[in-house]
């Protein structure tokens, strides 16, 4: 099994290879985005309004899932990292890059609809939570992994730089989330505490879980297209 | 050790013959100055957040110092001669950001009680909060440190660094404004959030040499 994902992983570690499998790959993942999000829409069109909630409850369609990618991606780039500079594989970085502000961005989605949702149910768009303290902790090391990229010219530096970060960035996550957690337990005791959760029933589950595919989808898709244009750009920089 | 012991002399005599302390001094009371305007003049208000405000201004004074704090050796090639020590790379900044903290934190660390003056802090409080910030400061630098590190090749990284340290900060920070906090109230203890405040500065002292000496290698290669 091992052996089987080394041989295929270094099968593609050929960018011209990878080029023709993404090429292969793109059409079919981008139609399946399309199906899996147009009929997770059609579902959560149809989702009953929250007794407590209203049609606001709809909100959530979209931002957790928006917030599970934000958490995937950043996984996805410390993978990848990983890959590129212990196992030296060519795609990771450029995996790592491609990923990162497709990450960015789904996490920005995930705050602001955090906070359009919070309007209606809190009062107030944006509470000293631990939860969203800690995703906007997750959204400033993503931009500070962005901004490293582009801040250094010369591409293998900025790979091995990057890398360093997405690694010493990853052990910090969950140091931030504890303290956080215990931050905002200290703080404030359950004021704006998030909705008491019964388990979700299955008219909510089921839209939630295929939004939540079709986001996935998406993240893999953007990804995939940004890697192909970075190949492309690569090439280009050789030639010129 | 002597090696290391020389490194650390070397980069403390730079920094001061640089004017670096004057200069991280002035930006602290600077920025002390400034919250009053800010926040208004009403002495009350200032003693309850002048505890948590001295950790934010410690922080921010310590990253402007951390922004050239790899650059001038990356520029004239001292750091190519640092590698060739028969010291490993990582003692040898180790040693370097030791000078660091003892030539431009201390001094910050030192001066915070004048400055809690200022924003009518109870003197009681000072000696706890100085622990406290001694704990917390070599997470603070050795954190900030890797961000200045990787930055380095960055011709103006100053800002760069304080983005990619500022999640790092952010666990040191609240730890250290609950020490303050525990502090002011006699019924909570201190003492177990001076030994994380002390644990994460230990975590940082295991790992940020390591990841600063690679930032630093690749850089270089």
């Amino acid at each position: 099994m091992l052996k089987a994902l080394e041989n295929i992983s270094a099968h593609y570690a050929n960018p011209t290879r990878f080029m023709a499998l993404a090429a292969k790959l793109h059409a079919p993942l981008w139609g399946l985005v399309a199906l899996c999000l147009a009929y997770g829409l059609y579902r959560v069109a149809y989702v009953p309004d929250d007794y407590q909630q209203g049609a606001t409850v709809k909100i959530m369609f979209v931002h957790v899932p928006a917030a599970w990618m934000a958490l995937f991606g950043y996984s996805f780039i410390f993978f990848a990292s990983i890959t590129a500079l212990v196992f030296r594989h060519p795609l990771g970085h450029v995996a790592a890059r491609a990923a990162a502000p497709v990450g960015a961005v789904f996490t920005l989605i995930a705050l602001i609809t955090g906070s359009l949702w919070g309007q209606p149910m809190w009062g107030t768009w944006w509470v000293w939570d631990a939860r969203l303290t800690s995703v906007l902790v997750l959204f400033f090391i993503y931009l500070g992994y962005i901004a490293l990229w582009q801040a250094i010219d010369e591409p293998t530096r900025a790979a091995r730089a990057a890398s360093i970060l997405a690694i010493v960035g990853f052990i910090n996550v969950p140091i931030v989330k504890f303290s956080v957690d215990w931050w905002n337990t200290l703080h404030q005791p359950a004021s704006v505490s998030r909705l008491a959760r019964p388990a979700l029933h299955a008219d909510f589950l089921y839209p939630l879980l295929i939004m939540g595919a079709g986001f996935l989808l998406l993240f893999l898709a953007l990804t995939l297209t940004r890697m192909q244009m970075e190949i492309l750009r690569q090439k280009l920089r050789r030639r010129s | 050790m002597s090696l290391f012991a020389t490194l650390c002399a070397a980069h403390m005599r730079l920094a001061w013959r640089g004017g670096q302390t004057i200069l991280a001094l002035s930006f602290l009371f600077i920025a002390v100055t400034l919250l009053p305007f800010g926040l208004g003049p009403e002495l009350k208000l200032l003693r309850a957040l002048a505890p948590g405000l001295l950790w934010v201004v410690l922080a921010i004074s310590l990253l402007t110092t951390l922004d050239r704090l790899f650059q001038a050796d990356f520029e004239d090639g001292t750091l190519d001669r640092l590698r060739l020590l028969p010291l490993s790379l990582e003692a040898a900044l180790l040693a370097k950001l030791c000078g660091h903290f003892l030539v431009l934190v201390m001094p910050l660390i030192l001066s915070v009680p004048l400055a809690g003056l200022l924003l009518n802090i109870e003197a009681a409080r000072l000696p706890l909060l100085l622990v406290a910030m001694l704990c917390g400061a070599p997470a603070l630098v050795l954190l900030g440190g890797i961000g200045a590190a990787l930055a380095v090749s960055v011709r103006r990284g100053g800002l760069l660094t304080v983005l990619i340290a500022m999640p790092f900060y952010v666990p040191v920070l609240i730890f250290g404004a609950a020490a303050s906090q525990a502090a002011l109230s006699s019924g909570t203890a201190i003492r177990p959030y001076l030994g994380i405040l002390a644990a994460l500065s230990a975590a940082a002292l295991l790992l940020a040499p390591f990841a600063i000496a690679a930032a630093l290698r690749a850089a270089q290669d």
